[in-house]
């Protein structure tokens, strides 16, 4: 079986002559090849993004590209006369995405070879390839989620909360309280899932406990009592964060174990990790239970190890963990903590269930019936 | 960012340690403050204390020394940063 080829995750068009037909400069009425627009919508739907890296005038490029209705679709664009390697170097590292994942179409031979010989990590495509890209393997995900269609609205809200963010002046938290945010952690069904299917396959983005759960697994989950799969999602007033962590929770008489917490590295400066086991700790102590988390230290989790730390977690032994099933793998610590309550968090506003209250609602019934 | 190593002292760490919160919490703290029951910072900026310790003293705080208390003060923040570096011995990266 052929290797995969890794997603093109954001496509860099070049615009004299590849999005257009002709040179702005010589033409100030330049038309669209045809298709073209297909292809950038296409593509924008299936969750690429498009960038620009074109030699013009950059107001004039920039409001042709308004004119075509186009202009929405491209984030970063970059439109100057330096070389386009710099162009391309300088959209990868704005969107904090590997030059692997990063194609550039040119007409021109020389530009394509410029940007492969300073960035030779960069796919490079002809402009008569263009409304053939859609058929490539390299630009059709598997999987096309709910926030695979929404992630340059994403992407875009991202860039403006940044800018906001540097103009800024005073602590981190304020500056979070201006935001409104909002968390909602909800029971999971199978669509909520489909999203957060998107967390895994994107695991660069991720903060994982290390410990892998399938989507089938979560599925197959889903409907049982001694288990629950919780995802987070997160908006703010700049739009919506999407699908942003799952959750997995064995209940046991008096221990509830959290098999499995990830969170997108999107929201790590938003302190999710830290709102979220708040709001557990705080359930699990109004239930009357302590908590055991596994986690499986990698290169990659170090925030969350540090989140569980914080949050009052240690490896000190306990002895209510002897009733938990043995971890799923290998070199996963089990984490435990004495729950007490807590505060509601002060940054954001929080939308969950009640999961002390509803399990003490079903043992009332099982024990009346 | 690392050069100075060699020379480490309490006093080096918490003047550093000072000027590194006083530019992110834009508002200035003595030595032995509470910054957490001041509400100065958040648990998310703790995370960034902890990278932000590791990488200008070239140390790894794992496990048990990861602790909120730790991470209380700028003298049990230099304190920590101290421990660390006499237990990974002198430095060999001159």
């Amino acid at each position: 079986m052929a290797e995969k080829p890794t997603i093109v995750k954001c496509l860099v068009w070049d615009l004299d002559n590849t999005v257009w037909d002709g040179t702005l400069l010589e033409d100030s009425d330049v038309e669209l090849f045809p298709g073209i627009r297909d292809v950038i919508v296409e593509l924008d739907s299936r969750g690429v993004l498009h960038s620009v890296a074109s030699k013009n005038d950059h107001d004039m490029a920039w409001q042709q590209l308004e004119k075509l209705g186009l202009a929405e679709y491209f984030v970063h664009p970059q439109i100057s006369w330096g070389p386009k390697s710099d162009a391309v170097k300088e959209i990868a590292e704005r969107l904090n995405f590997a030059q692997t994942t990063i194609a550039f179409i040119d007409d021109l031979p020389t530009e394509r070879a410029e940007v492969t010989f300073h960035a030779p990590e960069v796919r490079c495509y002809a402009a008569e390839q263009a409304t053939e890209l859609t058929e490539l393997p390299e630009f059709s995900p598997e999987v096309v989620t709910v926030d695979a269609t929404r992630r340059r609205e994403m992407y875009q809200a991202g860039f403006r909360r940044d800018a906001e963010k540097e103009s800024f002046k005073g602590p981190d938290e304020d500056f979070l309280r201006t935001l409104d945010l909002v968390m909602e952690i909800k029971r999971a069904d199978e669509v909520d899932l489909s999203r957060v299917e998107e967390l895994t396959l994107r695991t660069s983005q991720m903060n994982a406990t290390g410990v892998h759960y399938s989507d089938e697994a979560l599925r197959g989950l889903l409907a049982d009592p001694d288990h629950e799969v919780l995802t987070v999602t997160l908006t703010d007033r700049f739009g919506p964060h999407g699908a942003v962590g799952v959750l997995l929770l064995r209940y046991h008489q008096n221990v509830w174990n959290l098999k499995l917490l990830a969170t997108s590295c999107r929201v790590v400066t938003f302190g999710a990790g830290a709102v979220i086991l708040n709001w557990l700790i705080d359930q699990a102590a109004k239930a009357g239970v302590d908590l055991a988390a596994d986690f499986r230290p990698t290169d990659r989790n170090r925030m969350m190890d540090i989140a569980y730390r914080f949050a009052g977690f240690t490896n000190d032994p306990a002895d209510n963990l002897a009733e938990l099933d043995p971890p799923a793998g290998e070199g996963v610590q089990r984490l435990h903590l004495a729950p007490t309550p807590k505060n509601a968090p002060n940054t954001m506003q929080l939308i969950a269930p009640g999961l002390a209250a509803d399990l003490s609602r079903r043992t009332d019934g099982a024990a009346r019936g | 960012m690392t050069a100075e190593l060699s020379s480490l002292t309490a006093e080096s760490i918490q003047k550093e340690l000072l000027g590194f919160l006083g530019e992110r919490i834009k508002t200035d703290v003595e030595p032995d403050q509470d910054l957490f029951s001041s509400g100065l910072v958040s648990s998310m900026f703790a995370m960034q204390l902890v990278v932000h310790l590791e990488e200008a003293y070239d140390i790894a705080i794992v496990g048990p020394d990861l602790k909120f208390d730790n991470f209380r003060t700028v003298e049990t923040m230099t304190s920590l940063v101290l421990r660390l570096r006499d237990a990974s011995g002198p430095a060999d990266d001159a």
